[in-house]
This record gives C-alpha cells, sequence and structure tokens, in this order.
C-alpha cells in the first residue's frame, strides 16, 4: 500500500526534531513531503520491502543547497561522503552545493536489508547502494514531473544536470524552483537508474564532505557538544569488572567546587559512583578525592598468564565443531616430518577510538532527548527509553559524529547509554554528559578477545597441505546476550565472529577439521574492527607463508595455486599485487618483502611489505596493497581506508599492543603502556591499487586491517629466520 | 577558583578556574574552543596541541595557571595564519581526514614544524609528528600534506 503524502510547511516541521533542526539551520522556507511512517519493525526482522520517502533523506532549499541525509554514524570510514555521492549522482546534483547530516534514530533510517539502524561489518555501502541510488533516482523524476507539467512536455522530453531540469526549447529550471511542484507528485514505485557510463560521481574520487571543519576544529564531535545548563558526570568504576559499591567516602569530593551531586548507579555489571559537576575538571578532581570501597567477592579476578595457560590446555582438545571436511584423522596418517605444528596467541585489544566514550542526556520525566555517537541508534533508544520507564518514542534520539569507533561503540547491551541514562534519571533536566576519561576508556572493557589457535597441517609430497586441524579457543561476544545477530552467527555452540578467516578458508584443504572452545571469562569483549579475521588471517597467511617457503615457491605463486576455484577476488587481487609490487625482487641488503591477504565480507585485500630491522624492531618502508571491492564508489575514499585500515591492523604488533590483566585488574590504562602505532610505526610509503569491477560494491573499512600484521611477521622470518606467532611482537 | 588573565589567538580572556586546571579544560569549556581536543590527558597523543609561546605544546598538561603572559594560538586560529592556512588548505587537498578528532593536533604540530623547519626531511617529520596518535592511521597522508605544503611554502605562496 502506498503511504500517503502529506505537504508539510512551517509549523508542521517540528512533527519531526531533525527536520525542523534542519530548517532552522538554514533559516528559509523548506517545503517537505511526509510519507507516513510505516508500521515499527519489530528490532532485528528483516523490514518488508519499503518506499523510502525521499523527503526524509534529501531536501532541496531555496537557495538550491541539498541536505542528503545520511542512516549511517560517521566514524571516519567516509560513509557520510560516498552515500550522498551515491544519492547525488542519480539525482544529477550540483555536487558543490551537497551538504550531509547524520539521521537521529528511526525506523525509516534502519538498513534496508537487515533491518537494523546500525553501522558495523563495513556495510554501509553495499546494503544502502541500491537504496540511496533510488532516492536520487525518484527525487530526479518527481523534478522532472515537475518540470514537464509546467512546460506541458513529457517527462522523456526532459534532461537533467547540476541540479537544472532542461526542457524542449532551451527552457530550464533550477530544482530548487520545482521542489514545491515536485512535492506534491506522488514518489514513483519503479525508477530506471543509471547505467555505470551515465556516473559522474560514481567511480571518481571525490573528497570528503566532512573535511574541511574538521581542519579547522569549527566540526562537533559528540566532546564538543555544549547545551545550557549541561552537567558533566564522571564515573568511579569498579577495578575489577562487576565489582559492587559497599560504601563510599565523599566528603572531601563533594566540597570540590562545582560539584552538584555524587550518587551511586547500577552497570550493566556491578554498580558505579557517579560524580556530576558544571566541569570537567571538577568533576575529576572530586572523582580523584572519593574513597570507594569495592565489594570484589564472588567475581573472578581474571588473570591473561592463567588465561593464556588454560586456553592452551583447552586447545589441546577438540571443541565445538566448526568445519568437518575429509578425513579429520587424515592428519594422523603423515609422518611427523611433513607435519607443522603451530600454536598463536593472541591478547585482548582495546579500541581505544581517538574520542573516548562520551554521550549527553536530558531527561525531561515524560520524554528524554539523548546525543550519542551511536552504531545502533534505534536499538540504544529502547535501551535509553527503558532505563527511564519511557517508550522508545518518547525518546529523541539525535546521532552525533564519532571521533572514531573501530566497533567500540557498536556494543549490544548499551552499557554507557544505560549509564549515563540511570544519571539522567537521577538529575531531571538538565543534559547530562557521561564522559569517560583515557582511564576510564580504556581500561573499562569491551575488548577484542584474547584468543589462542593451535594448527596441525600436513603436507603432501607435491608441498600442498593434505590436512588441516584447527583449534580455536577464545571467547565469544555473542553467545548468550539475545541479541538479533546470536541466532544467524551461532551454530553447533561456535560463534562464527571467531572463526571467520578460517571456516571461509579460499584455499583448498582436501581434509579439514576445526572445532572451537568459548570459555566463559569475567571481561566484556566485543567486535574490533575486522573482528575474527584480525586472528584467523594471521593465523592462516602465516602458516602459508611457512607452506610457500618449504615448497620453495614464491608466496603468492603458492596462494594462487592453492585457491579454490571460486575465490574470486583473492585470485583478482594477488594477481594485481604480483604486478604491482615488481620491487620485492629489487629489495636492497638487509630487507625483505612478506605477503598476505585477506577477506572481510566480500571485499579481499592483498598486500606486500618491505621491511628491515631497526631498533630490534620492525621497520615498514613500504607497503603495496591490491583490493577487489567490487565497484569502487569512491576511489579517494577506499586508498584512505587502506592506508589507515592497515596501520589500525598494526596494533598487534606494537611492543605495547596488548591489553593484560593481573588479577582482575586491567594493567594499561593509557596510551603510555597501550601504546597503538605513531607516525614512525607506520609504513613510510603505501600505494593502493583497486581492481577495476562493476559488480556490487562491497565494504572497505575492515578488509586492510588484518593483512599488514601478517605480512610483516612473514618478511621478519626472511631477515632473523624465526617465526612469530605470539602477539604483541614483543622483541625481534 | 582563581581568576587568570591569558591572551587567546590574540584577545585577553579572563578565565576563573581552579589553579591546576589544564589549559585543555579552560580553552574547551570556559572560552568554548572546542577545536582543541581532548585524548588522553597525559600528553601521550597530542590532540590537545597549541602553540603556547609559540612553541607546539600539550595543553592538557600545562596548568592555566602556569600560563603567565605567554600568548596562546589554537586552531581556531589556524585561518589567519600564513603557513596554517596553507596547512590546512593541503590537509583538505590530500583528504586527510578520516574521523578528524585528531587532526586539530596534527594540524597545529605540523604548523609548528614548518615554522621552524619550512624544508624538513623525512626524518624531521617524524620526530615532530612522532607524538601526535591518529587511530584512524592518516599518517601516511599527513607526510604527503606536510611535504605538499612545504613545497608550497617554498614557493612562496602566502
Amino acid at each position: 500500500m502506498m503511504p500517503a503524502i502529506q505537504v508539510a510547511t512551517g509549523s508542521q516541521l517540528s512533527r519531526r526534531g531533525f527536520i525542523k533542526a534542519s530548517a532552522l539551520a538554514t533559516g528559509g522556507l523548506m517545503v517537505a513531503l511526509y510519507l507516513d511512517p510505516p508500521a515499527a519493525a519489530q528490532e532485528g526482522a528483516p523490514p518488508p520491502p519499503r518506499t523510502y520517502p525521499p523527503d526524509a533523506f534529501v531536501q532541496i532549499l531555496p537557495d538550491g543547497k541539498i541536505v542528503i541525509t545520511v542512516n549511517r554514524l560517521e566514524v571516519g570510514q567516509g560513509a557520510q561522503t560516498a552515500l550522498p555521492m551515491i544519492l547525488a549522482d542519480e539525482l544529477d546534483a550540483d555536487w558543490s552545493q551537497v551538504t550531509a547530516q547524520l539521521a537521529p534514530a528511526g525506523e525509516l533510517y534502519k538498513d534496508p536489508l537487515i533491518g537494523i539502524q546500525m553501522i558495523g561489518g563495513s556495510c554501509s555501502i553495499p546494503n544502502s547502494f541500491q537504496q540511496y541510488r533510488e532516492l536520487g533516482a525518484k527525487t530526479r523524476a518527481m523534478l522532472i514531473g515537475a518540470a514537464a507539467d509546467r512546460w506541458g512536455v513529457t517527462a522523456d522530453q526532459c534532461r537533467t544536470k547540476d541540479s537544472v531540469v532542461y526542457g524542449p526549447g532551451n527552457r530550464s529550471a533550477r530544482y530548487a524552483e520545482l521542489t514545491e511542484d515536485a512535492v506534491r507528485r506522488p514518489a514513483p514505485a519503479v525508477v530506471q537508474l543509471k547505467s555505470a557510463s551515465q556516473f559522474r560521481l560514481i567511480g571518481k574520487p571525490v573528497r570528503r564532505l566532512d573535511s574541511r571543519a574538521k581542519c579547522d576544529g569549527s566540526h562537533k564531535f559528540s566532546l564538543d557538544l555544549d547545551l545550557p545548563g549541561m552537567l558533566i558526570a564522571l564515573l568511579a568504576r569498579p577495578p575489577v569488572f562487576g565489582g559492587r559499591v559497599r560504601g563510599v567516602d565523599d566528603r572531601e569530593a563533594r566540597n570540590v567546587s562545582g560539584v552538584r551531586d555524587i550518587f551511586e548507579i547500577p552497570l550493566v555489571s556491578g554498580s558505579a559512583i557517579a560524580v556530576v559537576a558544571d566541569r570537567f575538571w571538577a568533576a575529576k578532581q572530586a572523582r580523584d578525592r572519593m574513597k570507594v570501597d569495592w565489594d570484589l567477592s564472588g567475581i573472578d579476578h581474571p588473570d591473561s598468564l592463567q588465561l593464556f595457560a588454560r586456553y592452551t590446555e583447552l586447545a589441546k582438545t577438540p571443541g565445538n565443531v566448526a568445519v568437518r571436511l575429509g578425513d579429520e584423522h587424515a592428519i594422523d596418517q603423515i609422518p611427523a616430518s611433513d607435519r607443522i605444528q603451530a600454536e598463536y596467541e593472541f591478547p585482548y585489544l582495546a579500541h581505544a577510538p581517538m574520542e573516548p566514550i562520551n554521550l549527553t542526556v536530558r531527561n525531561d520525566r515524560d520524554r528524554a532527548e539523548a546525543w550519542v555517537p551511536s552504531q545502533i541508534p534505534t536499538w540504544e533508544q529502547a535501551a535509553l527509553a527503558e532505563v527511564l520507564g519511557l517508550k522508545p518514542e518518547q525518546v529523541t534520539y539525535h546521532v552525533l559524529s564519532a571521533g572514531g569507533s573501530f566497533g567500540r561503540r557498536g556494543t549490544t547491551d548499551s552499557h554507557f547509554v544505560r549509564e549515563a541514562a540511570a544519571i539522567a534519571k537521577r538529575l531531571p533536566g538538565a543534559p547530562v554528559k557521561l564522559i569517560y576519561t583515557r582511564e576510564d576508556d580504556m581500561k573499562s572493557g569491551y575488548y577484542r578477545p584474547m584468543f589462542v589457535h593451535r594448527v596441525e597441517v600436513g603436507i603432501g609430497p607435491d608441498g600442498m597441505p593434505i590436512a588441516w586441524k584447527h583449534v580455536i579457543v577464545g571467547q565469544s561476544f555473542v553467545i548468550g546476550t539475545g541479541a538479533p545477530q546470536e541466532a544467524i552467527l551461532v551454530k553447533n555452540g561456535v560463534d562464527k565472529l571467531a572463526t571467520e578467516g578460517t571456516d571461509d578458508s579460499p584455499y583448498t584443504f582436501p581434509n579439514m577439521h576445526v572445532s572451537v572452545h568459548h570459555p566463559k571469562v569475567n571481561v566484556p569483549t566485543l567486535s574490533h574492527r575486522s573482528v575474527g579475521y584480525g586472528h584467523n588471517s594471521f593465523v592462516r597467511e602465516t602458516l602459508l607463508d611457512e607452506l610457500a617457503t618449504r615448497a620453495k615457491y614464491d608466496p603468492i605463486a603458492y596462494r594462487l595455486k592453492l585457491l579454490k576455484p571460486d575465490a574470486k577476488k583473492f585470485r583478482t587481487s594477488l594477481t594485481l599485487l604480483d604486478q604491482k609490487s615488481g620491487w620485492r625482487h629489487r629489495l636492497p641488503r638487509n630487507h625483505a618483502s612478506g605477503i598476505a591477504c585477506s577477506e572481510y565480507n566480500s571485499t579481499c585485500v592483498a598486500c606486500a611489505v618491505e621491511v628491515s630491522i631497526e631498533n630490534k624492531r620492525p621497520r615498514i618502508h613500504r607497503a603495496t596493497l591490491a583490493v577487489d571491492c567490487g565497484l569502487a564508489v569512491n576511489p579517494l575514499s577506499i586508498e584512505n581506508q587502506m592506508q589507515g585500515g592497515l596501520v589500525f591492523g598494526l596494533t598487534q604488533l606494537m611492543a605495547n599492543g596488548a591489553i593484560t590483566l593481573k588479577d582482575g585488574r586491567v594493567e594499561q590504562s593509557n596510551f603510555d603502556r597501550y601504546a597503538p602505532p605513531y607516525m614512525p610505526d607506520a609504513p613510510v610509503s603505501i600505494d593502493v591499487h583497486i581492481v577495476p569491477s562493476a559488480e556490487q560494491p562491497t565494504g572497505v573499512g575492515e578488509p586492510p586491517v588484518p593483512v599488514i600484521a601478517p605480512a610483516v611477521v612473514n618478511a621478519l622470518f626472511r631477515l632473523t629466520g624465526k617465526r612469530y606467532r605470539s602477539l604483541p611482537l614483543t622483541t625481534v | 577558583m582563581e581568576t587568570y588573565t591569558i591572551t587567546v589567538n590574540g584577545q585577553t580572556k579572563e578565565v576563573t578556574v581552579d589553579p591546576g586546571a589544564p589549559l585543555l579544560w579552560a580553552l574547551r569549556e570556559e572560552l568554548k574552543l572546542t577545536g582543541t581536543k581532548y585524548g588522553c590527558g597525559i600528553g601521550a597523543c597530542g590532540a590537545c596541541t597549541v602553540h603556547l609561546g609559540g612553541v607546539a605544546t600539550r595543553s592538557c598538561l600545562v596548568p592555566v595557571s602556569m600560563v603567565g603572559n605567554r600568548p596562546i594560538i589554537t586552531i581556531e586560529a589556524m585561518a589567519e595564519d600564513p603557513v596554517g592556512r596553507i596547512v590546512r588548505d593541503s590537509w583538505v587537498s590530500l583528504d586527510v581526514v578520516q574521523c578528524g578528532y585528531c587532526q586539530s593536533g596534527q594540524i597545529m604540530s605540523a604548523v609548528a614544524l614548518l615554522k621552524s623547519v619550512p624544508r624538513p626531511t623525512d626524518k624531521n617529520i617524524e620526530e615532530s609528528m612522532g607524538g601526535n596518535l591518529c587511530r584512524c592511521g592518516a599518517y601516511f597522508r599527513i607526510r604527503e600534506a606536510i611535504r605538499a605544503a612545504s613545497r608550497q611554502l617554498e614557493g612562496g605562496v602566502r
């Protein structure tokens, strides 16, 4: 059923906060069109096919400016530029007049394929490509229809370019002049989309829309939000996950000038003391002067060394089966001299985005308003409402751009939203900004889980693997959460997010057995940019290097020979890498090269690095990347993501690239002891090559992350003769 | 609480803060200059870099009480600074930013470098920028943008 169309002006716009905000910001009269919102879809259920009202995504203002609403949080991945490009291309909009805004929580802004409003899994472009093209094309059709009617001609006599409709006899009209008529027309149910040869923006390198504001200090991140009467809250958290407040001596803290209140709030696990003040520094001073008596009884005190020992023992026994292919005992028939046995250790990793966790909530008793850099807006809106005893629709949920996330803001328990709501509940009427200090952010958990892998590979007479037996040990952050993805990701007690990269290996192993243990540990864990591939691809690609070395093959040639016939993107990206990394065969003395490749949600990245050793650390002189991500929507952005993602993936090679626990306490609290890569650690040069493709675009945010670490240690082997299987890489 | 007179971006300002309060929070909360970012609070990430008396300084480590009469320049004033403008335009032209949160600090460090060494070597760049963390990993483009800005400065573009 087609929803009814209304024409709304001025006062009616206030029905939706986000439209109102935009109208106020631009000051002009804006004509907008509304369709009745579809009935609330159950979270997680695929929504019925729906027609999107273009006006919820496109606003053409009287001065010709075009505001495109982006249904995805911007965390640096570039969706806030690429999605407007896609829409603007089909709209034939004048790109110089296009700006973007982030959508608030809302039914209309749910992912059209998975039915949840979210970013994650590098899904922004793959899942919204078609949606944004259709939105642009429909809006364009309505504008053409309005012009054709005005001129008494047919729509197919009209063409469009740069926000102008041209008709027969030198007639033309700017989009802004046509909007009022266009919105009275029904949105077409079906539209013709452009052919690839007609694209004007898609496929071209386009600079980011948010770049200038991020370079002159004017861009507002969540932490920069300033509202009248705003209060700042900090939390004193338990030193061990799940600890509870037994008592607090806050006499000195309450004497700090500017402190408003100090009280206990529940955490998702355990409890904390909230300190609320009118300024950050006052809140921090007060928190530092408080003495909290923690009840740490009845909770596990995890310890990294003990966990590794336990995991290593577990890895010697088979777990829940993820892959059983051919004969699982084939490995036992192979002589020991033709077997490689390898154990790998991966530590907990903190996401540590540059902007620490923070958000603002105002509780107005019968309604609430929140400002959040949110990866899963509608999900969190519901959590916030629950804490405040409201319905989700009583919560206006603004999405603010984030200073990085890497998965950290995508928690299924919505813990930071619940914390801020619990604080705001005590302080109705005042906007309260909850800030995690860097120490809070780093010690608060939700890490990439620790993993141990134990692999045995049996090699045939031709140097190719015959049998692959693999046990993976690590926490699942999906099992038992009741989150929508649990039913999809967990089969036979195996969490796919722990096995991806191994269970879907692109290489032919005639006999393969993969099993998994998911121990329960009192450390909250979470998706971390590239998720399971971050450790699984490391194991796979370093072992492939060992195999290639034993077989005396070039590492690219060996991989190409071993690829399954359907591993098409691996083949294209490795082949392109081979063409572009001729420097591998002309290296200076004491330099070596290393190769690795990885997929992530249908994108494949292949990487070659040139490494030497300086001060007992790898010095990465060069990285060459080849990526097959289908149609390259914005090649500039893809290049940028590839270059940055590589550096992100280096974190686990850094000497201090690990979160560790001792007696339940996280040992790192800031960038002094958890040290991600800085400029000198990063490759000096990174060249990126994109496989030409007309296939559906696939994501690029996560795919580059897994390749650099195995490529570097594969190169180091050529310099030192040592294999590096325990991360972080403390010594070379 | 004490009242201090400080010079920020050429303007004289009075701020009333705790004597130990870092300059970073006075800029952000009292003067609403939020371009200077909080990242770590211990001088380990560089997101809060400003120019204090002409020197690139981590504003999270400097109490307001220690500023004295040294002029403070923040990212917001780079539009009026000839080197700042070139660096900023170079950043935009090379599409350096991703999340962008660290970039105020990166730009302030780069401007300080280019003011003292207009033609920096790769080593100069690594040394001057080596304390500015970027979790998005935009280092390659930051290097390129500094080199491009340096070429422009050399060409005398002002």
